[in-house]
């Protein structure tokens, strides 16, 4: 099954997810280069989810077919932080890891929660928790980043922030980074790559080549934008 | 101020400052309210014996109560009773939790386990276990192991029920988290199964509590020779009501003080539910 990865991180080849004999993914091709950054577009019931949860192993009672390869060490940012409510904001963090405590501290440092270790889940702000989740998936070092909507559920002004943090972080770590989203200027803001998913094929692909502060202001900028919201079937 | 050339505003101030809603609550709860009904009672209780309206061979006055509660105590009957009481009670407790808590562990975490261990036990909680004394004692005997078995089985169902409840509805987002951080199976139980029930078997153990006393008052009073109920018993056939009033306060005690226990243990196992909100 695994094929032979060389210079992708991840493979998908023909990928078809059925649920009740409805096709949700319907012959999905990928690759994901080691630290490229794609972001996954699409319209709500496209099959985003579907996808993400399949490159996660999330899917084992879903029938299909096709070709996958996705590397050992793969971490996933849900739309809720999912953190355990009764365990300690560091031990959500360093959930299934053994030993390195310190290791656990750095990476609430690393997302702006340092000193906040001894704190439970619920005496966190929303911001804070999805920062928490990104503490906990980084900390494993993972070659692939799946995340589904993670700022979904967050306020305007905290989303914003949180791209920043993302950004940073993806360059500290590198990994590579499957963000599903329906926010247009989320993806140009954050993807070296945008796909659009509609009714489970891709049928859209751009690279975005925007110098490094994207800003919706640049008339590059637009024009990405604007064949996005097209390919979404959006007119604006 | 009030002398102004708005006649309906000024009617309003002087017969109805501010239009006030009817209340539909109680109301403000009154201080020490809690103490009025049972003060009254036994205010009630005395002055009928004082009064000799309560004849003492139904009821004991209070003082005579508490002047036997405290010859008993002199003498050591009510300790050494009390002692035997608790032991029972305690041991029966224990070996409930314990059963309960393992047939809930392996009803939750395994689908052969529920289908083989779950209807039995459903059968059993539609059986009083006070019903079972008869076969109980047909099989053990009048001893301490029937008393023991009885107290047990009030025990484990209610542990057995909340904690399974509790295990079957641990959010399953967490179990698809577990997988993707890669827990194993023992770790998956520990860090997420057994915290999760935790709330769960907290409430069994306060219904269980409280089907332990009951069995034990029920037991005690069986061909007992020792314990709080024995000693009621005994007092039954010689009429003396004070004896039989000190043994219901003990168990009320009793009862209360476990209750505070358990909700002790309630508020400390879980203060991960406490909120910035409360
Ligand atoms: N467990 C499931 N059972 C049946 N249908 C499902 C299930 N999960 C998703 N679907 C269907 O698959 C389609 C795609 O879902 P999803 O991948 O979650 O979409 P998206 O994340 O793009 O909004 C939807 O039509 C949804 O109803
Ligand atoms: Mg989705």
């Amino acid at each position: 099954m695994a094929t032979n990865v060389g210079l992708v991180t991840v493979q998908v080849r023909d990928l078809v997810r059925r649920y009740d004999d409805r096709a949700v993914l319907d012959g999905v091709d990928l690759d994901i280069e080691p630290g490229e950054f794609v972001a996954l577009l699409g319209k709500s019931g496209s099959g985003k989810s579907t996808l993400l949860r399949a490159l996660a192993g999330l899917d084992h009672d879903v029938e299909g077919s096709g070709e996958l390869a996705v590397p050992e060490n793969v971490s996933v940012v849900f739309q809720d932080s999912r953190l355990l409510p009764w365990a300690r904001v560091h031990e959500n963090v360093m959930l299934g890891l053994s030993g390195a405590d310190e290791r656990g501290r750095q990476s609430l440092e690393e997302v702006g929660l340092a000193g906040r270790e001894k704190a439970w889940p619920n005496e966190l702000s929303g911001g804070e928790q999805q920062r928490v989740a990104l503490a906990r998936s980084l900390v494993r070092e993972p070659e692939l980043l799946l995340a589904d909507e993670p700022f979904g559920a967050l306020d305007a002004l905290t989303r914003l922030k949180m791209h920043v943090l993302l950004r940073k972080l993806c360059a500290a770590h590198q990994p590579a980074v499957l963000l599903v989203t329906h926010d247009v200027d989320e993806a140009i803001v954050l993807a070296d790559r945008v796909i659009v998913l509609d009714a489970g094929r891709i049928v859209a692909e751009e690279t975005i080549t925007l110098p490094a502060p994207r800003s919706a202001a640049d008339p590059g900028f637009a024009a990405v934008r604007s064949r996005l919201l097209d390919a979404l079937g959006v007119s604006v | 101020m009030s002398a102004t050339t708005l006649p309906g505003l000024r009617q309003r101030t002087a017969s109805a400052p501010v239009v006030r809603r009817r209340r539909l609550g109680p109301g403000k709860p009154i201080r020490f309210g809690a103490a009025i009904g049972p003060v009254l009672l036994l205010v009630i209780w005395s002055i009928g014996s004082a009064t000799g309206w309560i004849d003492q061979r139904v009821l004991s006055a209070p003082w005579t109560v508490v002047t036997t509660a405290g010859d008993l105590i002199a003498d050591g009957r009510l300790q050494s009773n009390l002692w035997t009481s608790a032991q029972r009670a305690l041991i029966g407790l224990a070996f409930g939790i314990v059963l309960g808590v393992v047939l809930a562990l392996i009803s939750g975490l395994s689908r052969l386990g529920e289908a083989v261990l779950d209807g039995p036990i459903q059968i059993k909680r539609a059986i009083p276990s006070l019903a079972l004394l008869p076969l109980l004692i047909l099989w053990l005997g009048i001893g301490e192991s029937m008393k023991i078995v009885t107290i047990l089985l009030g025990v484990f169902v209610p542990i057995y029920i909340h904690t399974h409840n509790g295990l079957r509805t641990i959010d399953s987002r967490y179990v698809e988290l577990a997988q993707t951080v890669g827990l194993s199976q023992w770790e998956f139980i520990r860090r997420v199964v057994l915290p999760g029930a935790l709330p769960g078997f907290l409430l069994g153990l306060r219904f269980a509590v409280t089907g332990a006393w009951l069995s034990l008052v029920v037991v005690e009073q069986i061909n007992s020779t020792s314990g709080i109920g024995y000693m009621m018993e005994l007092a039954r056939t010689y009429g003396q009501t004070d004896i039989i009033i000190v043994g219901l306060v003990v168990y009320g005690i009793l009862g209360l003080l476990s209750d505070a226990v358990v909700r002790l243990i309630q508020r400390r196992a879980l203060s991960w539910r406490r909120t910035l909100a409360s």
